[in-house]
């Protein structure tokens, strides 16, 4: 009785020990917040669009899609801009860009000095559809599959290790499921 | 001299009351304000996070108090706004975390650690009451030298 509460320290070590190790080694990020949106149907949203037509979520229906928040005055969306001209020229992967808030003429200033990775531009000043989808900033990045719902969201700006480990391989399992 | 002590009198009377919510936020209806306010106070402005959206300068926290008030005032209960924001953001965005049971360990640890360590000091107090050992006595030899030790000293 006595060898085994003098032991309890060591075991309550272990325990904490294989906690730790546990949480360090599986890469976990604790500052990521899971979005609730993942698998939900996406929010339903109109915005004026950069173009004549509006954007609204039945444009992103029956293809897998991604939808980037970005903004003119957000340096990380121009670090990120890049690796979306890829994707779109690349990879064909269709995205939609919303613009949030931004004026119009700073939106077409940035896509006029870039270059548009973008199918289609809406315009979010108000910032009322980045609340519908969560955001916390810009960028951010949804993946939209076939049926119009939320399967992957991307907090971050987008790094090339994300797509091509993470990103393209749910992309092509959507494309064919 | 008067003047600028009457000034200072103010400042500090009103230094504590500075907040993040500006005068074009608030709404006409007192009690819906009311409301807002401590609605707005039990959530977690998602930029700074360890703000809540009442005290943020964020301009999403801005978003999130105009939004509120907007969804009271067009008839939202409490609950449902709570239940609009959470469903965008997640939990996360409470500051209090509801008790369910994915947070039981959260609200109850504590006071699972205490009760270990009551009944770690119980065990304790019991064992030694029970079995502490009568003192042992000094032989004869032990208590000779005792006796030298205390004459070599004084």
């Amino acid at each position: 009785m006595c060898r085994l509460l003098y032991s309890l320290p060591v075991a309550l070590f272990v325990v904490l020990a294989a906690y730790f190790g546990v949480a360090l080694v599986s890469g976990r990020d604790p500052h990521a917040i899971p979005s609730p949106l993942v698998s939900e149907p996406t929010p339903s949203f109109e915005l004026a669009s950069l173009d004549a037509a509006a954007l609204s979520e039945e444009a992103l229906k029956g293809q897998v899609t991604l939808v980037n928040f970005f903004a003119s005055w957000c340096l990380p969306c121009r670090a990120e801009h890049p690796l979306l001209m890829r994707l779109a020229e690349q990879e064909h992967v269709p995205i939609y860009g919303i613009a949030y808030k931004d004026k119009r003429a700073d939106t077409e200033r940035f896509i006029a000095g870039l270059g548009s990775p973008f199918r289609r531009i809406g315009l979010d000043e108000q910032g009322r559809v980045g609340v519908e989808f969560g955001i916390t900033g810009v960028p951010e990045t949804f993946v939209i599959d076939k049926a119009g719902r939320i399967r992957r969201h991307y907090g971050a700006p987008l790094t090339a290790d994300q797509v091509r480990n993470d990103l393209m391989p749910l992309i092509r399992e959507l494309a064919r499921g | 001299m008067k003047r600028v002590l009457l000034l200072l009198a103010l400042l500090v009377a009103f230094a504590g009351r500075a907040i993040a919510v500006e005068p074009n936020e608030r709404l006409a209806d007192p009690t819906l304000e009311a409301r807002a306010r401590a609605i707005s106070k039990e959530l977690r402005c998602l930029v700074c996070q360890n703000e809540s959206i009442d005290d943020s300068n964020a301009a999403l926290a801005h978003d999130l108090r105009v939004l509120l008030r907007e969804r009271l005032g067009a008839g939202d209960s409490d609950q449902q706004v709570r239940d609009f924001l959470v469903g965008r953001y997640g939990q996360f965005v409470l500051l209090r975390p509801p008790v369910e049971p994915a947070t039981y360990a959260l609200w109850f640890g504590p006071f699972a650690v205490l009760a270990l360590g009551v009944l770690g000091i119980a065990v304790y107090l019991r064992r030694r009451a029970a079995g502490e050992p009568a003192p042992v006595q000094l032989d004869e030899s032990e208590r000779r030298r005792l006796a030298h030790l205390l004459k070599e000293d004084g």
